[in-house]
């Protein structure tokens, strides 16, 4: 198999981004100065720092990912090869996403795949909310 | 002088490469063009009309001039390192694509054997750079702007990937060319007709599925210029913010390209008595046509909410293509 264009591919592009800011070095104006560097905020002075952490439901959505990417790395090669393996790896097939399908009706029924998850039958308000 | 024969070989892959890359500049400049000038009809204005004379059409030129010529700003409490390499890692995963799009029968990067889990795998380096850069700009709506594209795009890799996998089952190849090899003779053998109606379910689930991926409206949150400011490439301008705009629109021609050759027939002619016209002609006028449905797209619907845009990829795309792929699997053994 003959991977060398596809390094190629990665060299252009790399040297395309390279030689444009070359040339942008070479003829734009530089001309830096405290106010120009700041951070854009709509023209207000930046308040507090954005580099945070973030909301949770992003996690989430992350970790759901990762369990049904690996289950599309398993699904290639099976479906190169459906037609000379056949029925049984068919149902074989129809098994394990039948059981990965289990793993998203719970993650559903929990609530989270809503953006905000509702909160449980049983919640009570705390203390802090009085 | 004898030249050995890898060298020759290697030869015309650098010589193919930069005719991809000038095919990709050249291809992106027509299509800022072209998209102005479609959201401008939409709205019923005339969008640019005065440099080069006709219709306007130097105004992308103008515009990639200048912005060469921009002072190049790199905001002082950016992390200066992570915000250099941003752009690249952007560039190289959306032209990377390119590598395996079989323009014609024998204009082909590399025929990878995995092509299409190629294409699915390089694409997705683009989110490492736009959370990169959405990160290192140190700027609240830029890191809005990559925590909602990285999410997006993860999440609508999976129906894409199970999309893709309706064609790869038919043909028994991931082969890019080997696909489209096995739909030859006519529009009636293109995968999105053959197994009806889950191949069309598959394209179009794909076809959605992928705006999402390279963050097209109706999917546009990431870049959302009215609330977010662009979103992850915010603070950057000039030549910068040109490769993000650039990656951008050849990740539009990746996207429809991929489509038309697993879908539609790559370089085939719709009947057969058509295909005395060259095979590029028909793969780039197939990848044109879907780059412009993606446009009219863009200026009829309104964007969605993150809420939305995650309900329609988790409890629709992903049951619907899940079951697809049971069924079209099935279809296929059952056929033998």
């Amino acid at each position: 198999m003959n991977f060398a264009p596809v390094l190629l591919f990665f060299a252009a592009a790399f040297a395309l981004v390279l030689i444009s800011l070359i040339l942008n070095r070479l003829l734009a104006p530089r001309n830096p100065y405290p106010l120009k560097l700041t951070t854009y905020e709509c023209g207000e002075e930046p308040v507090g720092s954005p580099w945070i952490r973030f909301n949770a439901r992003f996690y989430v959505i992350a970790l759901i990912f990762v369990v049904f990417d690996v289950e599309v790395l398993f699904l290639f090669p099976w479906a190169v090869n459906l037609k000379t393996l056949g029925m049984f790896a068919w149902i074989e097939m129809a098994v394990f996403i039948l059981i990965l399908s289990v793993g998203l009706a719970y993650v559903w029924a929990k609530g989270d795949l809503e953006w905000i998850k509702p909160k449980p039958d049983n919640y009570l308000p705390t203390q802090e909310s009085k | 002088m004898i030249i050995p024969a890898e060298y020759i070989s290697l030869l015309i892959s650098i010589v193919y490469t930069a005719g991809v890359v000038v095919f990709v500049l050249l291809f992106v400049l027509l299509c800022n063009w072209l998209e102005r000038k479609i959201s401008a009809h939409m709205q019923d204005r005339l969008g640019p009309m005065e440099t080069g004379g006709w219709h306007g059409w130097a105004q992308p030129i103008a515009d990639a001039i200048k912005l060469l010529l921009k002072e190049d700003i790199i905001p002082a409490a950016a992390d200066s390192k992570l915000f250099r390499i941003a752009p690249y890692i952007v560039f190289m995963g959306s032209l990377a694509g390119f590598a395996v799009l079989p323009f014609a029968s024998n204009l082909i990067g590399t025929d990878l054997n995995i092509g299409v889990y190629y294409v699915i795998a390089v694409t997705s380096i683009v989110v490492i750079g736009l959370l990169m850069a959405g990160w290192s700009s140190n700027n609240k709506w830029s890191l809005y702007g990559a925590m909602r594209s990285a999410s997006q795009m993860i999440s609508y890799e999976i129906p894409v990937a199970l999309a893709l996998l309706v064609p790869v089952i038919a043909a028994g190849s991931m082969s890019m060319n080997e696909i489209v090899q096995n739909q030859a003779g006519g529009f009636w053998n293109w995968y999105v007709f053959k197994t009806m109606p889950f191949s069309l379910i598959a394209f179009i689930i794909y076809f959605w599925a992928s705006l999402a991926e390279s963050n097209r409206a109706p999917f546009d949150l990431p870049e959302a210029e009215s609330e977010l400011v662009a979103g992850y490439f915010t603070e950057y301008s000039g030549i910068r913010f040109a490769f993000f705009f650039l990656a951008e629109y050849s990740d539009m021609f990746v996207v429809s390209a991929i489509a038309a050759t697993v879908f539609l027939g790559g370089w085939h002619a719709p009947f057969p008595f058509l295909s005395f016209i060259p095979g590029i002609v028909w793969f780039v006028s197939k990848a044109a046509f879907l780059v412009l449905v993606q446009m009219w797209l863009r200026w009829t619907l309104p964007r969605l909410r993150v809420d939305q845009l995650m309900h329609i990829c988790w409890k629709i795309f992903l049951p619907f293509s899940f079951v697809n792929l049971l069924l079209v699997s099935l279809w296929v053994v059952l056929k033998g």
